[in-house]
């Protein structure tokens, strides 16, 4: 038959099953067919901090969404257009995101009276009424895709079982038009050394995309059309992680220092462990340490013998780390501290994101020791901020603390890959003796930046530690003048970061005619929301401006100016005003709060609201 | 010792060599002004390794001392390397970052028994059971000087210090049975005041490639004066002192009338040789591949107050951490990091 053929400027969808139903696989196998398309894209991944949370239940809902558009978008979508429920929990803990008229695809197999019983339910919501307000599709997938796997030769009623996510994705990619040689190819890599899940799999998902072509249910394909505004380039779809990753293994290659990433497990800061660990071939050295302390002590080793020294953790590893990132910045050594923010306090909700550590970030440590913070926006902004993170560190000699979250670690977008040409080469400088001169471990150059003279190095011999040094010889000092005078310096070198980072640019629409008195300032992961929301504002007619801040200490040397140049500053923040706080404190100026700490990323509806209320 | 003493057979372990030949204890030693107590044990060490370095034959540039906080910590101010002093208990964590990514560096930590056992003891057991390329000098005084005579882990069992009015209540660590229990590879246990034996578990330490621990007993003559008089004072350290010697039976005594075998129960049991005959006692074998025997004898002294072995407990060859052909130690190159930055799946917008 042949079936009508419709056009969407954008698609949000939302797979959405059990956590072992493999709805991150059909995802992920959605996005990269979807990227080589050539829509713009952005990725969510939702899942329990479980790993395991008992089948069928709410517990163990595991979700992935996508957003995907001929247009440029900046988020993975406040709400989906098309949730796919593999089970009862999954529509039940979803259903309440979608707006009525909303799509939805459901396995029905899996809507049984026990399913219903560990989801909550009291009736059948498939023959209740309660999703009237849906275009509900109905499909058997479980027994579509035991058909579909009777027969195969090596295939188990196991393998059948779990590939419905395969014949879920072969729907979807039906229904959205998706090339699905990238997928097949995909699955004949993955099961290259198990025959029969291979077969298994593809039958699956050859399946699932025939089932769109034939039955009557979906009447409708739908085209998103290849992205047109996006800039020339190559393009690969990543992660934070793995941009994240990459940024230092270039900062690495750029500047000659072997890498090593000390870490311990934690999420979700492990998979940046997990992603370093693979790359051993280029430099790289991981260690799995005993502890989040030993790990930060590592790093700091490795930078005190003229390597690049990394740790990545989670909230309470920062904790943990916070005397040796002291010590850090008491021996003025480079070093990088990641740490992929979650909600907390305490354990909290590993696998939910927040941007509540800005404050430990910037003041987490006993005594006066100012260190450089910065945070990446978008998951391909990852790369930037993690290569900056060690330009500023080698040049500065201090540790650099950068701000990821797990919104960034595990969302996903196209990011045009850059020429390695175009990466700036970072000097380490070492230091080398001077004929005749006596070492002094304490000198500065003019950016108050102390040699790095390591281990090796003849006639540079130096003790260094953690007790208050002497003012350019190192030694050991009590003296007050001298500590007042290395606070000082200290405090100078950081500040000094802010001629050397770029200005705080404000997006703004200049029309004499209707001046904008309201900016919105951001920070980190919230970018896309923010930016989506003004867009959306302005589509609206409103008047509003809009900055995000990379740099968390040193700010922008502009950023005062920029606060005092608008009537009114809205600052959206997934923690409860800590950005406000620094800002109001440094600028004394009268900054207004937008909170959220739900563990989900802003929404760009919600950025518009907030706007809307205060034209 | 001689300065220069050569022809160990052993070789340093670290393949360094040209130095020049004219190195002397001076050269290890730093301009800071020592500051410890007077009479404190820590000077005898720290002329004992500026007086061994030499033997190393590695410049001084190539040898890092990293310590942790105590009045150990201050050892790495005084020694012309380089060095760091650290934080409290940390120090196997930093010379693990530096060892795994320096193999050319010698690197040797200084720490304490409140500094190493009680709050960096997680470091110090992974650092052993990793071995990771590092010789671990432990200045155990059996109480924290530094913060003015507090009990710390080896503190014996009803110690009056200023945190215990009552007596310590908490059961002691035994360094060497914890080392061994850490699957160490080279553990060893010394006296501040032997030089000569000082400096020989120095320099076994030196020459094991791996991690090594030596237990060095260290007088506090401010909070715990005497604490191993019973090994140090002229008229008590050979009936005290068992001093282990490999390939030897281990007998010790004012006449060499004692020494060590097995008791009735399989345990091993201080005997008088004229009793059981010399063939009875247990010859000592640090490279026995078993640490069994070893712990034992790290066990047979509750306390250093009554006969406690001495020297090298345990020597033995395991793979030493970092040391991985599957690591390239050179960064990337452009077309490497070009490669790497594409992917596997890239397309082009034109």
């Amino acid at each position: 038959m042949t079936k009508t053929v419709e056009e969407r400027e954008r698609v949000v969808i939302r797979f959405a099953g059990d956590s072992g139903d493999g709805m991150q696989l059909a995802g992920s196998r959605f996005t990269d067919a979807t990227a080589l398309i050539g829509n713009d894209l952005a990725t969510l991944p939702n899942f329990p901090a479980e790993i395991r949370a008992p089948a069928g239940t709410l517990a163990g809902v595991s979700a992935f969404q996508i957003h995907f558009a001929s247009r440029d978008i900046l988020t993975p979508g406040d709400k989906p257009n098309v949730l796919v429920a593999m089970n009862p929990a999954a529509l039940k803990a979803n259903l309440a995101e979608l707006d009525r008229g909303a799509t939805l695809i459901v396995n029905e197999d899996a809507f049984n009276k026990r399913n219903f019983e560990k989801a909550g339910y009291s009736s059948n919501p498939l023959e209740d009424g309660s999703l009237s307000g849906y275009r509900v599709h109905r499909i058997p997938m479980t027994s579509l895709t035991v058909a579909a796997v009777e027969g195969i030769e090596g295939a188990s009623t196991r393998d059948a079982g779990r590939a419905k996510n395969l014949f879920a994705l072969g729907v979807l990619s039906w229904l959205y038009g998706r090339p699905t040689d990238v997928t097949k190819r995909w699955i004949e890599q993955k099961f290259a050394r198990n025959p029969g899940a291979l077969q298994a799999n593809l039958a699956a998902f050859n399946a699932g995309w025939s089932f769109g072509e034939t039955t009557e249910l979906l009447d409708v394909q739908y085209k998103v059309k290849p992205a047109t505004d996006v800039p020339a380039g190559t393009y690969r779809n990543v992660n934070g992680t793995t941009a994240l990753s990459l940024g230092l293994i270039a900062a690495s290659a750029r500047s000659g220092l072997s890498l090593l990433l000390a870490s311990y497990p934690i999420t979700p800061a492990s998979e940046l462990l997990h992603e370093l660990s693979r790359h051993t071939n280029l430099g790289v050295k991981t260690i799995q340490a005993e502890d989040e302390i030993a790990a930060a002590g590592m790093a700091l080793g490795a930078a005190f013998g003229g390597r690049l020294g990394v740790t990545a953790t989670s909230g309470p590893g920062m904790d943990l780390k916070a005397e040796t990132i002291g010590l850090a910045a008491a021996l003025e050594l480079p070093m990088i501290v990641v740490d992929v923010q979650r909600a907390g306090p305490s354990t909290g909700m590993p696998t939910k994101t927040e941007q509540s550590d800005l404050l430990m970030a910037v003041h987490g440590r006993h005594g006066e020791s100012p260190l450089p913070v910065i945070a990446p926006s978008t998951p391909g902004g990852c790369f930037e901020a993690a290569f900056e993170a060690v330009q500023i560190a080698v040049r500065y000699r201090t540790p650099v603390i950068l701000l990821s979250d797990t919104f960034l670690a595990s969302s996903s977008e196209p990011w045009r890959v850059p020429a390695v040409a175009d990466l700036p080469s970072i000097d380490p400088a070492f230091a080398v003796a001077a004929e005749g001169e006596e070492f002094m471990p304490y000198t500065r150059d003019d950016r108050l930046a102390r040699p790095w003279a390591i281990p090796g190095t003849p006639g540079l011999a130096h003790r260094i530690g953690g007790l208050e040094k002497a003012d350019v010889t190192g030694n050991i000092s009590y003296d007050g003048a001298n500590h007042a005078r290395m606070t000082e310096l200290r405090a100078a070198k950081i500040d000094g970061i802010a001629d050397e980072i770029p200005p705080l640019t404000v997006d703004i629409d200049r029309d004499p005619a209707r001046p904008t008195r309201l900016l919105v300032l951001g920070w980190g992961s919230s970018e896309g929301p923010i930016r989506a929301g003004v867009r959306r504002a302005r589509e609206a007619g409103h008047t509003v401006a809009c900055a995000h801040l990379h740099h968390l200490n040193p700010f922008p040397a502009n950023t005062g100016d920029v606060l005092r140049s608008f009537d009114r500053v809205l600052v959206p923040e997934m923690n409860t005003g800590q950005l406000a706080q620094l800002l109001r404190a440094k600028y004394l100026v009268d900054v207004e709060s937008f909170c959220k700490v739900q563990g989900q990323p802003l929404f760009a509806s919600e950025i518009e609201e907030q706007i809307a209320e205060r034209q | 010792m001689s300065a220069v003493a050569s022809g160990n057979g052993k070789g340093n372990g670290h393949g360094h060599g040209g130095a020049p030949a004219t190195l002397t204890k001076a050269d290890f030693q730093s301009d800071q002004e020592t500051r410890w107590c007077p009479g404190c044990g820590d000077y005898a060490v720290l002329s004992a390794v500026q007086q061994f370095m030499p033997e190393l034959g590695i410049p001084p540039e190539k040898i890092v001392f990293i310590t942790g906080i105590g009045c150990a910590g201050r050892f790495a101010y005084y020694m012309n390397t380089y060095g760091m002093h650290g934080i409290h208990g940390r120090a196997p964590a930093l010379a693990t970052g530096l060892a795994s990514t320096r193999e050319d560096l010698s690197i040797w930590i200084v720490t304490g028994d409140g500094d190493s056992l009680s709050i960096g003891g997680n470091h110090l057991i992974h650092a052993l059971r990793r071995n990771v390329p590092i010789k671990i000098l432990l200045f155990n005084n059996q109480i924290y000087g530094l913060t003015k005579g507090q009990a710390s882990p080896t503190s014996e069992l009803g110690k009056v210090t200023k945190s215990t009015p009552f007596g310590v209540a908490d059961h002691p660590f035994n360094p060497v049975s914890l080392a061994l229990g850490a699957e160490a590879a080279f553990v060893a246990r010394t006296i501040d005041r032997d030089r000569r034996h000082l400096t020989e578990a120095l320099r076994a330490a030196a020459t094991n490639e791996g991690a090594a621990l030596v237990e060095i007993y260290q007088n506090c003559p401010v909070f715990n004066d005497g604490a191993f008089s019973a090994l140090t004072e002229k008229d008590t350290k050979d009936a005290n002192q068992i001093r282990l010697e490999a390939g030897k039976p281990i007998r010790f005594g004012v006449e060499n009338e004692r020494g060590v075998a097995r008791g009735a129960d399989g345990g091993l049991a201080i005997v008088d040789v004229a009793d059981v005959g010399e063939d009875a006692l247990i010859v000592h074998d640090p490279s026995r591949p078993d640490p069994g025997l070893a712990f034992s004898l790290a066990r047979l002294a509750d306390n250093p107050t009554v006969p406690t072995p001495i020297g090298i407990f345990r020597q033995v060859q395991r793979p030493v951490y970092g040391r991985s052909s599957l690591v390239r130690e050179s960064p990337a190159t452009d077309v490497e990091l070009s490669d790497l930055l594409l992917g596997a799946d890239s397309w082009t917008v034109a």
